[in-house]
């Protein structure tokens, strides 16, 4: 079976392709079982292809399926062939996505049941699925580009779902410039790398980097180009703007797209080039940088957000740049391993969230909830578990992998970044679990007529809660920490064969002890900050916000980053482009048509003078041609 | 009776025939004039072969006799529509192709 893994990506396709043209004439029961049956089919073969590479005796060889469908680009020297790849690493991705991906549109069936657009809803979850296992089993960089975008494409279409909501597709349009803007460099990286190495694919770049075929200072220009198309696509300063926008979408999208999968492209893509990254030197510093500022900084806006879609959208963000300084210290697989839970606890952050605004009749703000624990008897422990895996209190999934990083972080020496990294998880713990206490505890804050409504949502979206909530707490088991004993760490040696580039982590067992213990007790302190501050003394925000205005305000305006960019970037795009349209569009271009025209309708008018409709005066000119012509062939 | 006379008779014929031409004003005159022209033409022709003692140019005149018997029905027509539309056939009113 697993030498079909080739189709993994196809299954999904195929079902777009048939929900799209056949769509309107299938019921709503069929189209209800057949995408998630695509998606399940994809991670079956996947699960066979894991199975395969992941068997004894290849631990110490790269261990990797490679299926080349079709030449595609071939040009001289030059060849780029539609190639899939299956390796530790797209093993890793591609069981998360239809994982998680299945599970999701099994959630989406509830959902989305009373949507019109139902149909189109699932084409779209199912070519989006399509795209990403095209992007991260793509064999060179190219192909890889066209899952790129396609991810892209496909997140335009699905936050714009409800288009006929001005709101959702402004947001939509957002997203898709703001990920255009990475994507130019993202394509530059490309040219520069394809015009230096001659090659796209992974195997051959990986060999070029090892016999030392670029400069250094080449391949940071290389891979800082590529880590821009990542800050957009995975939501990282300077690009994550579009990101919270992205709520505007249907809420599994949200989960599936913008938390589980689709920005951890960028994720995927750097550990994908570790070799590059790590022979650059510049371009790990900066990711790690980059990533460890994010983390920082997007859990200070989610501080103050009410909304609870955007709360869980600060902290996708937020944990995305712990993936990032994971992978900018070296630590691939660390950076891989949150990047794993993270799928699964964020997924079904959001997918809860979806739960309580079902209950809740659309409702997103945190100020017209609470007191929702005892009417929603599933969602509230589901959510609780999604809450602590991703503040890092020990034994959860999200615990194993933060700490991961962080470590990794201390180990290398970076000692600031593991403080930011460290503050950031302090902040993480307060945000999720004042979202919780405002959402679920305290008192009841919505109106009578949504409560009358108040309901647990149907089976078909609480037993895939339940299936993530147990993920979320088992998934990190695999990739224990060394202080439980050696060789435990059974992700991280799954992934050893493709992550060349991974530094080299020693700390001594007590200094490792130390750490783990620092960010356990920081993840407790955070969740008792919650505590006190929205369950004890409900007082203490409001004082704290009266107290510093300047500071609340900054935050709650989410660093008036928008604004800034509306005023740096899209105001003198637009004012530069009337500024061109009105001095030369108009003037040159449109002169130069125009004044083409005239000019001929000018000769035109002259000679139509001859044209007096007079028979007479024709017969006369007839009459002299003929003299003139006679004139000439006798004289 | 020497060729030539037949020749400055068809002149004649002709300049006439071209000058009625472009001084009437109506239609039906000017019709006339262009038979006039045609059948100038066709002395010439006759003339001609005579003097070369050679019955191509009287073949030739027979096509055009055949020619303006058509010509002679399509142009009535056309002038009598004309004259159904306007009321009147002086040439200088019609003038839609006028530029």
């Amino acid at each position: 079976m697993s030498e079909y893994f080739w189709l993994i990506p196809l299954f999904p396709a195929a079902s777009t392709f048939i929900l799209v043209i056949f769509g309107r004439w299938l019921p709503k029961k069929y189209v209800s079982f057949q995408a998630p049956l695509a998606v399940l089919l994809s991670f079956i073969f996947g699960l066979a292809a894991f199975f395969k590479i992941s068997r004894p005796g290849l631990e110490h060889e790269v261990a990797s399926l490679s299926q080349t469908l079709f030449p595609w680009i071939h040009s001289g020297n030059f060849q780029i062939d539609f190639t899939l790849r299956f390796d530790p690493l797209t093993a890793v991705m591609v069981l998360v996505v239809t994982g998680v991906g299945f599970i999701i549109h099994v959630y989406s069936i509830g959902y989305m049941a009373e949507d019109r657009s139902y149909t189109r809803y699932f084409a779209l979850l199912n070519l989006f699925t399509f795209a990403m296992l095209l992007l991260v089993m793509a064999g060179n960089m190219v192909l890889m580009f066209v899952g790129w975008e396609g991810v892209g494409l496909c997140s335009y279409l699905l936050i714009g779902f409800w288009f006929e909501k001005p709101a959702a597709a402004s947001a939509g349009k957002k997203a898709f410039i703001v990920n255009r803007i990475g994507d130019a460099a993202f394509l530059l990286g490309l040219f520069f790398l394809i015009f230096n190495l001659k090659t796209a694919s992974f195997p051959e770049i990986n060999q070029a980097l090892l016999e030392g075929k670029i400069s250094p200072a080449l391949a940071t220009l290389i891979a800082l180009l590529f880590f821009v198309g990542a800050t957009g696509k995975s939501a990282q300063i300077p690009l994550y703007v579009w990101l919270p926008d992205a709520m505007e979408g249907p809420t599994p999208v949200s989960a599936l797209i913008h938390a589980a999968t689709m920005v951890t492209a960028g994720v995927y893509m750097v550990s994908r080039l570790n070799l590059l990254y790590s022979y650059s030197g510049v371009a790990a510093d900066v990711v790690a940088v980059i990533g460890a500022l994010t983390a920082f900084y997007a859990g200070t806006i989610a501080l103050t957000q009410f909304d609870i879609k955007r709360v869980l959208a600060y902290s996708t963000i937020s944990q995305i740049g712990y993936m990032f300084l994971g992978c900018g210290v070296g630590a691939y697989a660390a950076g891989m391993f949150h990047l794993y839970t993270h799928a699964f606890f964020k997924s079904l952050l959001f997918l809860a969230a979806g739960s309580v605004m079902h209950a809740l009749s659309g409702e997103l703000d945190m100020r017209r909830m609470g007191g929702l624990k005892k009417y929603l008897p599933i969602t509230y422990p589901t959510f609780l578990i999604g809450a602590i895996t991703i503040a890092g209190v020990p034994f959860f999934s999200g615990f194993f992998s933060k700490d991961a990083i962080l470590t990794h972080c201390y180990a290398q020496g970076k000692y600031f970044l593991w403080l930011l990294g460290l503050c950031g998880a302090i902040i993480t713990a307060f945000y999720m679990f004042r979202l919780i206490f405002l959402t679920f505890h305290g008192e009841e804050r919505f109106s009578a007529e949504v409560r009358h409504h108040l309901h647990e949502s149907p089976a078909v979206m609480t037993i895939p809660l339940i299936v993530l909530a147990f993920f979320s707490i088992v998934a990190g088991y695999i990739g224990l920490p060394v202080v439980f004993g050696h060789g435990l760490n059974l992700f991280d040696h799954f992934l050893e064969p493709v992550l060349k580039g991974a530094a080299e982590a020693h700390l001594s067992l007590r200094t490792e002890w130390l750490l783990i213990i620092i960010s356990s007790l920081i993840a407790l302190a955070g969740i008792g900050l919650a505590y006190l501050f929205y369950q004890k003394s409900p007082h203490l925000p409001h004082l704290l916000a009266s107290k510093f205005p300047d500071l609340y305000r900054l935050l709650y305006n989410k660093y008036y980053v928008d604004e800034i960019y509306e005023a740096a970037f899209v105001n003198p795009l637009v004012k530069g482009s009337e500024a061109v349209y009105y001095n030369f569009d108009l003037p040159v271009i449109n002169g130069a048509v125009n004044g083409s025209a005239r000019t001929m309708n000018f000769f035109g008018r002259i000679l139509s003078l001859i044209q007096t409709g007079l028979i007479r005066d024709y017969a006369l000119i007839f009459i002299l041609g003929v003299a003139i012509i006679l004139g000439l062939v006798v004289f | 009776m020497s060729p030539l006379a037949f020749f400055i008779l068809s002149l004649v014929l002709f300049s006439l025939g071209t000058l009625a031409f472009l001084v009437k004003r109506d239609l039906i005159t000017q019709f006339m004039a262009i038979e006039i022209m045609l059948n100038a033409a066709n002395l010439a022709m006759i003339a001609a072969s005579r003097l070369m003692a050679s019955l191509d140019g009287q073949i030739v005149v027979f096509f055009v006799i055949t020619v303006a018997a058509a010509e002679a029905a399509v142009g009535l027509a056309i002038i009598l529509l004309i004259y159904r539309q306007k009321k009147n056939i002086r040439s200088e009113e019609i003038n839609l192709l006028k530029g």
